[in-house]
């Protein structure tokens, strides 16, 4: 559809959201990521039954996890939508990135900066 | 089955009489008085004065000094012993310290779990349960010996008492579990209170087809509402209670100030109809914060005078 | 196996916070089937972990290690030439495996990530439950398999007591009362004339009471 959204965002692709690990989302922010999202698909239709229900489960462990450690909680989320719902991708995108301006960029960033 | 011990409770259940019995909470503090008053508005409606010990996992005053301080009156305590606060050397320790002042009855329980009571984060022991204290209080009686094996020099004379519930689930085992509570050497038992009748008498029905009631002193127990409330309470929120509705709304349908007594009026027709009730050899009557009305309700049930002279 | 559960992350920065090289150790049997001391919970916690000393601007480094197990000796023995480079080490093992670290490596500081709470099963995933208390005489051939140490509230012998409800433990009605499944196993397998059996009264000298335990094997000690 060539719709535009935000240029911020670096997609990882994969088969399916029951892939992503819990590591994989607090290594992003290890490395400087300032947010994270997930796209799954609509709940009840995840080709694999349950990946994306697994998902969501790991992105709430993310997110208390980096609200425990002063990252912000709410720098990772997840998202359900059907492949075939282009302006509610981009919907998506624009508002977690809005969201993330909000909060500023990870302090981590700031942090290491100031050690360095 | 002829008197063992000096026990008043046990001399009247012996001669036949229907006995009657209840019981005082001891205080949350040190002020004697809080039990000797309550013991002296029943005493002369009672055989026996229970003394609860540590009820509902709440810290109190203990039995064992409460119960000498209703001996030091003349009045016959029943010491209740759970075995969820102490070892079986506090255990027989308490029974001989009971036994040295001469009180002549317990009645052996397990205990509500601490967790309902004022220290959740306390220990719990259970070294022995309530069948295997019951043994050890025969032990000691019988054979004159501490569990350990050694003598014991001038052995308590205790009358054995315990608690049974015929309300709690599995309702299948609850007369194996007073055959148990039987071959395990208990001589008299005080059930849960009673609203379900009929479900009583069918767990009576079942004790006489086994001839227990003939191997042990059953005392049914009874307890008035206060209130609709109270009754509502008990049904819902007490574990192995059994409050028919029926009950419930005889309670809730008299006005409020009416209530008091029309929990009386149900308490004592509960013990007229058990009276009738072939196994029932007396009466338990618990009234907690009560205790005034327990010699009417003793008197309106033609349990009064009590018998003297035995 | 021995459930445990991960402690609060607040905990584990409190114990940690003033080294400058830690070793997250992790253990490939129990914890890891309960979720809360394997390879993955590693790289977790340690991940955590940096990021929240380098938001606090404090450098740590934090070094990641999975053994086979903490309590034999051949597997710990495999870190033996690494452990001089680190200040302390937060083990994710049960209770066991860390003392036996510390024992060990008797100089370095050791730390628990993990609250040791019970030899169990897992009833399903992310759910386990306590099935044996280690008394030391099993008596499971006289209770229908069903401990009643282990899981009644008040490991009465004699149960059940009068508080049981519907089959359920007073203390809460998610416990279910194990007097009630001991006499419904009893009933399935046609002994319930068995539950009139007085247990007798158990020597505890087998248990925690009779003071810390030794199993010795003359059999096959070298």
């Amino acid at each position: 559809m060539r719709l535009q959204y935000p240029s911020n965002i670096n997609i990882i692709k994969l088969p399916c959201t029951g892939k992503i690990d819990l590591i994989h989302l607090l290594r992003s922010f290890e490395k400087g990521a300032d947010g994270v999202y997930v796209v799954g698909c609509l709940e009840g239709a995840c080709q694999f039954t349950s990946g994306n229900i697994r998902a969501r489960k790991r992105v709430e462990q993310a997110q208390e996890i980096l609200e425990k450690i002063g990252i912000g909680g709410e720098r990772v989320r997840m998202f359900n939508l059907s492949s075939s719902e282009a302006p509610h991708f981009v919907q998506v995108a624009v508002e977690m990135t809005e969201k993330i301006r909000d909060m500023g960029p990870n302090p981590i960033k700031t942090a290491m900066q100031k050690a360095a | 089955m002829s008197a063992k011990t000096p026990s008043r409770l046990e001399k009247i259940l012996d001669s036949g009489h229907l006995a009657v019995t209840s019981e005082c909470g001891p205080p949350r503090g040190s002020d004697p008085e809080a039990i000797t008053k309550k013991a002296e508005m029943i005493k002369d409606h009672v055989d026996a004065i229970n003394i609860t010990d540590n009820q509902t996992s709440v810290t109190r005053l203990s039995s064992l000094a409460a119960c000498i301080h209703l001996k030091l009156m003349g009045i016959e305590p029943t010491l209740q012993m759970v075995v969820r606060d102490r070892n079986r050397i506090a255990l027989q320790s308490d029974i001989l310290g009971a036994a040295s002042f001469d009180i002549n009855n317990v009645l052996c329980l397990s205990g509500d779990h601490q967790m309902f009571g004022d220290s959740p984060q306390g220990q719990n022991v259970f070294d022995l349960d309530s069948m295997q204290l019951i043994q050890t209080v025969r032990l000691m009686r019988d054979e004159g010996k501490f569990l350990g094996g050694d003598d014991i020099k001038r052995p308590p004379k205790m009358f054995v008492g315990a608690a049974a519930n015929p309300f709690a689930d599995p309702f299948e085992i609850r007369v194996p579990r007073l055959a148990k509570k039987i071959a395990a050497g208990v001589e008299f038992i005080q059930t849960q209170c009673i609203y379900n009748l009929d479900k009583f008498e069918l767990w009576m029905k079942q004790v006489r087809d086994r001839g227990l009631h003939e191997k042990v002193y059953i005392l049914a127990g009874v307890t008035p509402f206060k209130s609709a409330g109270m009754a509502k309470y008990m049904k819902n929120r007490v574990p192995g209670m059994d409050v028919p509705d029926e009950v419930v709304k005889r309670m809730a349908g008299v006005p409020k100030e009416k209530q008091p007594q029309e929990g009386i009026d149900i308490c004592i027709e509960t013990i007229q109809r058990l009276k009738e009730c072939e196994g029932v050899r007396g009466f338990h009557v618990m009234a907690i914060e009560w205790e005034e009305k327990v010699p009417e309700i003793v008197e309106q049930s033609g349990l009064y005078p009590r018998p003297e002279d035995l | 196996m021995i459930v445990a559960d991960k402690k609060p992350i607040e905990e584990i920065i409190e114990m940690v916070k003033g080294y400058r090289k830690i070793l997250i150790l992790g253990c490939n049997e129990c914890v890891t089937v309960c979720e809360a001391g394997g390879k993955k919970e590693v790289a977790v916690l340690a991940s955590a972990l940096r990021m929240y000393f380098m938001n606090e601007g404090t450098k740590i480094e934090m070094d990641e290690i999975t053994l086979e197990r903490q309590c034999d000796h051949e597997y710990l023995e495999e870190i033996r030439n690494s452990m001089d480079q680190y200040d302390a080490v937060v083990s994710l093992a049960c209770g066991v495996g860390v003392q036996f670290m510390a024992e060990k490596y008797f100089g370095s500081p050791i730390y628990p990530g993990v609250n040791t709470c019970f030899m169990g099963v897992t009833e399903e995933r992310g759910v386990w439950s306590e099935r044996c208390q280690g008394c030391g005489q099993c008596i499971l051939d006289r209770t229908a398999g069903i401990c009643p140490i282990s899981r009644c509230a008040k490991r009465l012998l004699n149960g059940p007591c009068g508080g049981s409800t519907k089959g359920k433990c007073e203390i809460s009605k998610d416990l279910d009362c194990a007097w009630q499944i001991i006499i419904d196993r009893l009933k399935e397998l046609d002994r319930l004339d068995d539950y009139e059996e007085i247990a007798p009264i158990k020597d505890w000298s087998t248990e925690r009471a009779g003071g810390p335990r030794k199993v010795v094997r003359e059999d096959v000690r070298q």
